[in-house]
């Protein structure tokens, strides 16, 4: 049986938060297309609030914990991501950015993503647009065109009010998630953290002689 | 084995008084602390080069022609010589006039230096660090070994007839290491030219510093210059002690939480357990750098970073005098203990004119039986 492996990313700062709520909702419907086509998936979900310090302290020594690098690690090379933050002052929470921002700028070059955002209300949505999908298309991720966010209201609307009801919405973003982690072999590759650049020379390579 | 002191020269407020010292003060400091080291047994003083505030050190050599007046055995270095923004000609004559003014005892540590202003304050881009540090070093190995040298690059001006003065002492380059946190073209250039790579070791979690340091050796033996168990490596490192731990922790603890590079982060205690940092009886630190061999191989420098943070004079004197006279004797002992005959010792002037006349006279054996 073919497996993958994606990883969840919730940004929420409460406990219970609607963002961790949003992402295991896009988590499971992912899993189900995936298992629908036959592909067993192993999910990691990770709570940015259990390593706020963690990422702090990155941020201010440069090197990750050992806790914090292992989480990399699974993020970074997982076959998908779906990275869902609250919206705060009209963009991605600090801690969700600052936990890109330990990242490095290579580490998810073409990695399916999949953003959520969740707001107290629907004026916000566009956050999804205007923050969330150019800082992922900078670092060279692959993001679905469906973006999910929920506004508070969006938790009482049933599926049968409207075409782009949340659970429909879900379920597009899921679908196009699923079909992108079918074929991503990124949980199965091995980096070479010593790769030097191609064409590489330790005595130069600009003619100096 | 070689022992010794690392300082990046930085001009700190002591938090726990909140005095500066001057940078006047500073300066003196640290040619009082490089004589230190000398007075205690150690082997080895490396001074950082920066050009930018609170850091003093711009004009390294002068600093270390002073020390070396004022000492006997001492062996200067640096950590780092910017190889990035500095002219490697000017750099071939520098430090071939310390070389003769301290009658060899000089070596240097390379680094790219990490401060982005610095690049364009010396005419230069940091995005071509890498290209900058490769050609700028091809180019100083040159002016050191050849005579009259013709060159021409894509960063600095074209050579043609020109000879660095003075020549290197006895015809032998200064030993040249290269420092590099997480760059394998760093590791691969010191694996390269059979030169020396350094680990700072302060910063990161050592595992980090143990892969970088496994591939510069796996790289020294390929490019032939011995097993990879003989490359020549360096390690950084961080202590403070007191007889009793609990008291090296009470000291400590205001410099650590206010120190320039890691403070208001992590704490103290975690820091000490992802980084070598130790803090605590002067046993705990034998026992810490004695397993280092452990993780990284037998190897040949290792350096102590004492005398940063704003920690005033008297404080830098007292730990380098408690390393000196109850670390370092003991970790001489513990590294001595079956390491392997053919792992070099740490590179000097006297072995490199050595392995010159050795390879001179193989070189003439060779001849003499062709004929």
């Amino acid at each position: 049986m073919t497996t993958r492996r994606i990883a969840v990313l919730s940004a929420g700062l409460s406990q219970p938060s609607s963002t961790r709520l949003l992402a295991d909702r896009l988590a499971q419907a992912t899993l189900d297309r995936l298992a629908h086509d036959g592909i067993e998936t192993t999910v990691d979900t990770v709570e940015l609030r259990d390593l706020a310090h963690d990422v702090t302290n990155n941020l201010l020594t440069g090197f990750a914990s050992p806790r914090l690098e292992a989480i990399v690690e699974r993020v970074t090379s997982a076959d998908g991501l779906i990275a869902v933050t609250p919206i705060y002052t009209t963009s991605y929470s600090g801690l969700f950015k600052s936990f890109v921002d330990v990242l490095d700028p290579q580490a998810i070059t073409g990695l399916p993503v999949l953003i959520g955002a969740t707001g107290g209300s629907e004026r916000h949505s566009l956050a999804l647009d205007y923050a969330m999908r150019p800082l992922f298309s900078y670092l060279h991720a692959v993001v679905v065109p469906t973006g999910v966010y929920a506004a508070s209201g969006d938790w009482g609307t049933g599926a049968d009010a409207s075409a782009s009801a949340l659970p429909d919405r879900i379920e597009r973003a899921a679908g196009e998630l699923a079909a992108l982690v079918r074929h991503s072999d990124r949980s199965e590759i091995v980096r070479d953290p010593f790769a030097l650049p191609a064409g590489f020379s330790p005595v130069g390579a600009f003619g100096a002689q | 084995m070689q022992f010794g002191i690392f300082t990046v020269g930085d001009v700190t407020t002591d938090p726990t008084n909140g005095s500066t010292p001057t940078e006047h003060q500073r300066i003196k400091n640290i040619l009082t602390i490089a004589q230190k080291v000398e007075e205690v047994g150690m082997d080895v003083f490396a001074l950082g080069e920066h050009h930018n505030p609170p850091f003093i050190p711009s004009s390294p050599t002068t600093m270390l022609g002073y020390i070396a007046a004022k000492t006997e055995k001492l062996l200067l270095s640096t950590a780092t010589t910017l190889i990035t923004t500095n002219d490697p000609v000017k750099i071939a004559e520098d430090y071939a006039m310390l070389q003769h003014v301290a009658d060899g005892r000089v070596d240097l540590m390379m680094g790219r230096g990490n401060t982005g202003p610095v690049y364009p304050w010396f005419g230069k881009d940091i995005r071509e660090g890498i290209p900058l540090a490769i050609e700028n070093y091809a180019l100083l190995q040159r002016l050191w070994k050849e005579d009259v040298v013709d060159w021409s690059g894509k960063f600095r001006t074209p050579l043609q007839g020109f000879t660095s003065t003075p020549r290197p002492l006895d015809g032998v380059a200064p030993f040249v290491w290269h420092g590099s946190i997480r760059t394998p073209e760093i590791a691969e250039q010191a694996a390269f030219y059979g030169d020396g790579f350094f680990a700072n070791n302060i910063f990161w979690p050592k595992e980090h510093y143990m892969r970088l340091i496994g591939y510069y050796r796996q790289r020294f033996e390929h490019y032939g210059h011995g097993t990879a168990s003989q490359a020549i490596v360096g390690l950084g490192g961080q202590a403070f002690m007191r007889k009793n731990s609990q008291d090296a922790v009470n000291e400590f603890r205001p410099y650590f939480d206010n120190a320039p590079v890691y403070g208001h982060g992590p704490t103290l205690e975690e820091f000490a357990e992802q980084t070598p940092l130790t803090v605590g009886s002067p046993q705990q630190v034998i026992d810490r750098y004695a397993s280092m061999r452990e993780y990284f191989g037998d190897y040949q420098r290792q350096l102590f970073l004492m005398d940063h943070a704003g920690l005033p004079l008297t404080t830098v004197l007292e730990q380098i005098d408690i390393l000196g006279e109850e670390v370092v004797p003991v970790l001489r002992k513990e590294f001595a203990k079956n390491r392997p005959a053919d792992v070099p010792a740490g590179p000097t002037h006297e072995s490199l004119v050595a392995a010159r006349d050795a390879s001179l006279l193989a070189a003439d054996l060779i001849k003499a039986e062709v004929k």
